[in-house]
């Protein structure tokens, strides 16, 4: 480090007024996002996780087809099973989507961010959409990788599903969507909290943990709220043949977004009204 | 300028800052003065945006400064050099900076050039120490060659040499006609950078003045006289009515010129070997205006150390 002693300043009218405006501000939250090796690190991770699990699952199941009861084969959806590793990849995303909000808060650069750009909002809409974006391309990808791998277990078998089918090609890409939602109740959930290990935490709980819990809730409203709870909902997306008393696709995934846009909106609003 | 109209800032109970008002002008370096826990950072913040005034109101030239359009350009900050995401490199975090502004990319390389920090550019920032990281708060303020300049304690575990540079610096910007609004805890950093002061103690303003009539209106002076002839100069200063204090073999009074002291010697024929005026320094002035108003008083120390 070489130390100034004379100073130096130059004094630039040189370059004209500019406001930060929404587009600069989703370029310098891109610049951001990409910066922090824990960003590659994490999708890294969801990818692998999807495509993994999925190619165990395909090669566990088609390997036992033939312990399978005549009725087991009938309803037996192997598009599910193929994306079935993104709940895992959902897992990671949550994790992004948490870190990408609650890490400026933990490290204190949400006030120099905040600085920059005063409108507290457009930061937050701005890292929604670069989290989005990113989040939408990396998990939909790994969601026809994991298929495709599948299939190659399933062909041999004469059980493949077709893309062409519209169910499966909805399945596919519905189930990459669910990873976006989860990533997007921990970005929720981020701003919520505002520490890294307190948002990621809950987000593992309402994601993974609380979800299959539910089941035990008594009565039919406890079965109302266990069938619309997060993923539970946001999973049937992914489903070509319906699983009985669950929720269709569409109404499942639209229940998930609620309950992720929801708390988003609750924490944008705490955002604007919050010391930083 | 920056006016703080009655700003008030209260967390549960307690009162971090009262009703304070003030103004801050261009072409000068204007210090903010108060002991740990005045108030000064929670204003700085205010004034910014970051925290909600329970009452009162901070302008930017007459704007608050959610709402002005060109932030960096208006505004540089350094607030706590640790405020920022350790895992990027320097540049990636002064280019993030740049394109939220919309500024042009050169300015990064201008900005590391004129901090001293262009080497160390590339290097992840959890890496740096507390001086370097103050050089690069430094460095994201200047990005937008703001108009206005705020800087909490920015001398903070800097060295002599950075000292004195970020004193020059400011100086500097002032010289720009820069509005230039510095906090520090300690008077003997304002005495040679700030020409106008505000102080505060537990949130309330003590004092808004300049430096020189600060100095003058707060160090009492004290007239110091050595003679051989104690007991007698002693007993000549009471019947003057004066409060003449023994120490060390020396007499001080307080309250009072050295033509009159001189004067009281002459009149009852006393030798006089030394007779000068000592003013206190600025930080006893400083510690005696805030004296009341410092939040956790240290007991008082038995074994000797430089605090």
């Amino acid at each position: 480090m070489t130390t100034a002693t004379t100073v130096a300043t130059p004094r630039a009218a040189s370059f004209p007024a500019s406001g930060a405006t929404l587009p600069r501000v989703i370029r310098s939250e891109w610049t951001k996002f990409w910066s922090l090796r824990s960003t590659w690190w994490t999708l890294l991770i969801a990818f692998v996780v999807t495509v993994g699990f999925a190619t165990l699952i395909a090669w566990g199941a088609s390997s036992n087809l033939d312990k399978m009861s005549p009725q087991e084969k009938a309803t037996l959806d192997v598009t599910n099973l193929a994306t079935a590793g993104v709940a895992f990849g959902q897992l990671a995303m949550a994790v992004l989507g948490a870190l990408i909000i609650a890490s400026e808060y933990s490290t204190g650069g949400i006030r120099t961010t905040l600085v920059a750009v005063p409108n507290r909002l457009r930061v937050l809409l701005a890292k929604v959409l670069v989290f989005g974006v990113v989040a939408a391309v990396v998990a939909v990808v790994a969601s026809f990788v994991s298929f495709f791998v599948a299939m190659t277990f399933w062909s041999p078998h004469h059980l493949a599903a077709s893309l062409s089918t519209p169910a499966v090609l909805r399945s596919v890409i519905g189930a990459g969507l669910i990873a976006v939602l989860s990533g997007l109740l921990g970005v929720a959930l981020g701003t919520l909290i505002r520490h890294t290990a307190g948002a990621i935490t809950s987000a593992v709980a309402l994601l993974f943990v609380i979800p299959p819990l539910t089941g035990l809730l008594p009565g039919s409203w406890g079965k109302a709220i266990s069938i619309r709870f997060t993923t539970n909902a946001g999973q049937r997306i992914a489903e070509v043949i319906h699983t009985p008393g669950q929720l269709y696709p569409w109404a499942g995934f639209f229940w998930m977004l609620g309950e992720c846009v929801i708390p988003l909106l609750i924490g944008a609003w705490l955002m604007k009204r919050r010391d930083a | 300028m920056i006016e703080a109209k009655g700003l008030t800032k209260r967390y549960g109970d307690k009162l971090a800052v009262s009703d304070l008002s003030f103004t801050v002008r261009p072409g000068i370096v204007t210090g903010f003065l108060g002991p740990n826990g005045a108030g000064k950072s929670t204003t700085m913040r205010m004034i910014l945006g970051l925290d909600r005034p329970t009452a009162g109101e901070a302008l930017i030239n007459g704007r608050r400064y959610s709402s002005v359009h060109a932030p960096m350009q208006l505004v540089g900050a350094l607030l706590d050099a640790k405020d920022v995401h350790g895992g990027r490199t320097a540049r990636a975090h002064l280019n993030a900076l740049v394109q939220s502004n919309g500024l042009p990319k050169r300015r990064v390389d201008e900005v590391l050039a004129m901090t001293g920090m262009t080497e160390a550019a590339g290097r992840r920032i959890k890496g740096f120490s507390l001086g370097m990281s103050q050089r690069l708060g430094i460095a994201a303020a200047m990005l937008g060659d703001p108009e206005i300049l705020i800087f909490d304690e920015p001398v903070n575990g800097l060295d002599p040499e950075g000292i004195l540079w970020i004193r020059n610096f400011m100086h500097a910007l002032a010289a720009e006609g820069r509005t230039v609004f510095v906090s520090s805890h300690l008077m003997s950093e304002m005495e040679n950078t700030a020409e106008h002061l505000i102080v505060i103690g537990l949130g309330k303003l003590l004092a808004d003045m300049s430096t020189k009539d600060f100095i003058e209106a707060n160090s009492a002076g004290v007239v110091r006289v050595r003679t051989p002839q104690v007991e007698e100069l002693v007993a000549a200063l009471r019947t003057a009515g004066l409060a003449p204090n023994l120490v060390d073999g020396h007499i001080d009074v307080l309250g009072t010129t050295t033509d009159a002291v001189g004067d009281i010697a002459a009149a009852n024929r006393l030798t006089v070997h030394e007779l000068y005026a000592q003013r206190s320094s600025l930080e006893e002035a400083f510690m005696e205006m805030t004296r009341d108003s410092v939040e956790y008083h240290a007991a008082d120390a038995t074994v000797g150390s430089a605090q």
